[in-house]
């Protein structure tokens, strides 16, 4: 695998933790695990350097909630190691427990509590004695901007509200690992932007965050690093913009007044060393560009000084969809292996839809 | 955002102890539950009212036991039954919280391995204390005279109710493996209701056919049942009594070690 070569001394040298061998970052080896026939997890590694957010990127079934229940010590992987905070999952749990917090699918929150008496149970459970709990009850109320709902039972909170008080229960432990899985599935966008700041500053503080996402615009926006995992394999590693650039990058469709102006514009156009193609219905043409923002009003002004009129312009992104066809040669059709189906989140799009950036004619 | 950049402090190691406090946490956190759902309590405490009834006032014309008056001889049994019942809940109450994912919350927390399972039992065991109290009392109620004195009363609940503490390792055994919340109920039904039917709880054993009275000689619920009753009646215990301790015994050595194993493991 590709992290496979830099693993633990580099990190020793890039670790300020000085004394933990692994530090508080997240280190897996080769882990394999089945279910009777069927291969959950085939050879995985992966490296998550302290204070760094990686994004396990797969869609349903590929084996990302199963590879957090073992970093989460809930599962025992059949084989391969991994450390997580500097402990051995399977050979120190208790001592990894004690230095995570794991938020799931679904919030982990007792319906019948009101939301302090859940932030108190786990405070408590936690062994912090009743004036430390209290103050950071308070504290995680305020800041997860839960005071208001603080004493009224959960079984009455909004979907989102959930996520965050169990998000707020999670981090009471002030873990130096945070696992998230698929934290953003059926938040409205509030709640989802709200999340990502969220975990920005986590990040920003020096925790270390693993999450999967089943959206290539929510690994593009958090993570250091995007681990694409498919059938249980890895199946590439990289930052997102590695990712993007193996695609080829965005692309840029450009829509003309005149199909006639056709050939003037792909000469114009020409200027800009990219690669270009007419649209299928040649009402226009496609230009590919790792950074297809940056290169819109320079492709329009082009087009603009040879009087090629344009009637609209937009810039598509590469979808997961698109990563798993340049990565597989397949799509990625959702698998169904006891995972709940998920309702899209994206804000305007469907879960496997190109996520458009339009932009009208300056 | 005073929580998030706080000192980072990780929760203080494990100390002698914290295994009975996170299970009395855990406890009073399923005891809300009861609180905030009266419909549990009520469910599990109308259920032997209505054993109670139908023995008494239906079944019970028909049956004679020689030398006891048949109310004495019911109350004790339908407080043992219950318990019975009681404590199957137990392995309910642990796979619901499995449906309901607060599971994973518990399982990824560095408490005592066994504190989930012993705060689940410990509830259910309050809760049959409960229902031991109420149906005594309906008991007075319906014709109940027991000869013995309070005392005795007293340590006959106790033995059935800790019994019933047994029994909820055994449930919570069934609950944390076969999983699915309403296999489990079934589950639980399916075995408590021979057991405590073909036992001393309801009926003597005296007219039952060799081979159902063989079972019911053996059958746990006979030894509870009759210490029981032989405590509220005021007759020799000292037989049931050492047979029902070595039940609770036996049902406790082999059942805590299994559900805490099975638990820990799915």
């Amino acid at each position: 695998m590709l992290t496979r070569a830099h693993a633990t001394d580099e990190r020793l040298a890039a670790d300020p933790a000085a004394g933990s061998p692994a530090g508080p970052g997240v280190l897996v080896e080769g882990i394999t695990k089945r279910y009777g026939a069927r291969t959950a997890l085939d050879d995985v590694s992966i490296d998550v350097p302290a204070g760094s957010v990686l994004a396990l990127l797969g869609p349903n079934g590929a084996g990302k909630t199963t590879l957090v229940r073992v970093l989460t010590t809930l599962i025992r992987p059949d084989r391969g190691r991994a450390i997580v905070a500097g402990h051995d999952v399977v050979a120190r749990p208790g001592e990894v427990r004690r230095s995570i917090g794991p938020v799931g699918q679904h919030a982990a929150v007792d319906e019948y509590l009101t939301g302090r008496e859940n932030l108190t149970l786990v405070a408590r459970l936690l062994r912090f004695d009743r004036t430390e709990t209290r103050g950071r009850v308070g504290a995680a109320l305020e800041t997860f901007g839960l005071a208001d709902v603080a004493d009224a039972p959960t079984a009455t909170y909004s979907g989102g509200l959930r996520r965050r008080l169990d998000l707020a229960v999670t981090l009471l432990a002030d873990p130096a690992v945070l696992f998230l899985d698929e934290p953003t599935t059926g938040l409205d966008p509030a709640s989802r932007h709200g999340l990502w700041e969220l975990v920005d500053q986590l990040a920003a503080d020096g925790t270390t965050v693993l999450l999967t996402t089943q959206y290539l615009e929510e690994a593009d926006r958090l993570a250091d690093t995007v681990a694409v995992i498919d059938h249980g394999r890895l199946i590439a590693t990289g930052t997102p913009d590695d990712l993007r650039a193996r695609l080829g990058g965005d692309t840029v469709h450009i829509r003309l007044a005149d199909p006639a102006d056709l050939p003037r514009a792909t000469g114009a156009l020409a200027e800009l060393g990219a690669t270009t193609a007419a649209e299928r219905d040649l009402s226009g043409i496609g230009v590919r560009s790792p950074d297809g923002a940056a290169l819109l009003p320079t492709a329009l002004r082009l087009l603009d000084g040879h009087g090629v009129s344009v009637t609209a312009a937009e810039v598509r992104r590469p979808s997961l969809d698109d990563v798993f066809l340049a990565l597989t040669g397949e799509r990625a059709t959702p698998a169904t292996d006891g995972q709940q189906p998920t309702p899209g989140p994206a804000p305007s799009t469907g879960r496997w839809a190109h996520h458009h950036h339009t932009r009208s004619n300056p | 955002m005073t929580a998030l950049t706080s000192p980072r402090t990780s929760p203080r190691a494990t100390r002698r102890g914290d295994g009975a406090r996170d299970a009395l946490l855990l406890a009073w956190r399923n005891y809300q539950h009861h609180v905030r759902v009266p419909s549990l309590i009520v469910f599990s405490t109308i259920t032997p009212l209505i054993f109670l009834l139908l023995f008494r006032y239906v079944l019970g014309g028909s049956v004679t036991i020689p030398g006891v008056e048949y109310v004495d001889y019911l109350v004790p049994g339908v407080v043992v039954q219950a318990i019975a019942f009681g404590a199957t809940q137990t392995g309910v109450g642990l796979a619901l919280d499995v449906d309901r994912g607060i599971t994973d919350r518990f399982r990824s927390l560095p408490i005592a391995r066994s504190a989930v399972l012993t705060g689940r039992a410990l509830t259910d065991t309050g809760r049959n204390l409960l229902v031991a109290a109420v149906v005594l009392g309906a008991g007075f109620v319906i014709g109940f005279r027991p000869d013995a004195n309070a005392a005795a009363v007293l340590a006959a609940v106790g033995v059935a109710v800790a019994f019933g503490y047994a029994f909820s390792w055994v449930a919570a055994y069934i609950g944390v493996t076969v999983r699915h919340a309403e296999s489990v109920h079934d589950a639980g039904f399916v075995w408590v209701v021979p057991l405590t039917f073909a036992s001393s709880a309801l009926v003597s054993v005296d007219t039952m056919p060799a081979g159902v009275r063989w079972f019911a000689e053996i059958n746990p619920i006979t030894s509870v049942a009759d210490a029981t009753r032989a405590l509220m009646l005021g007759n020799p215990a000292g037989g049931p009594l050492l047979r029902s301790a070595a039940w609770i015994a036996t049902l406790l050595i082999l059942f805590v070690p299994l559900a805490v194993r099975a638990y820990q493991r799915r």
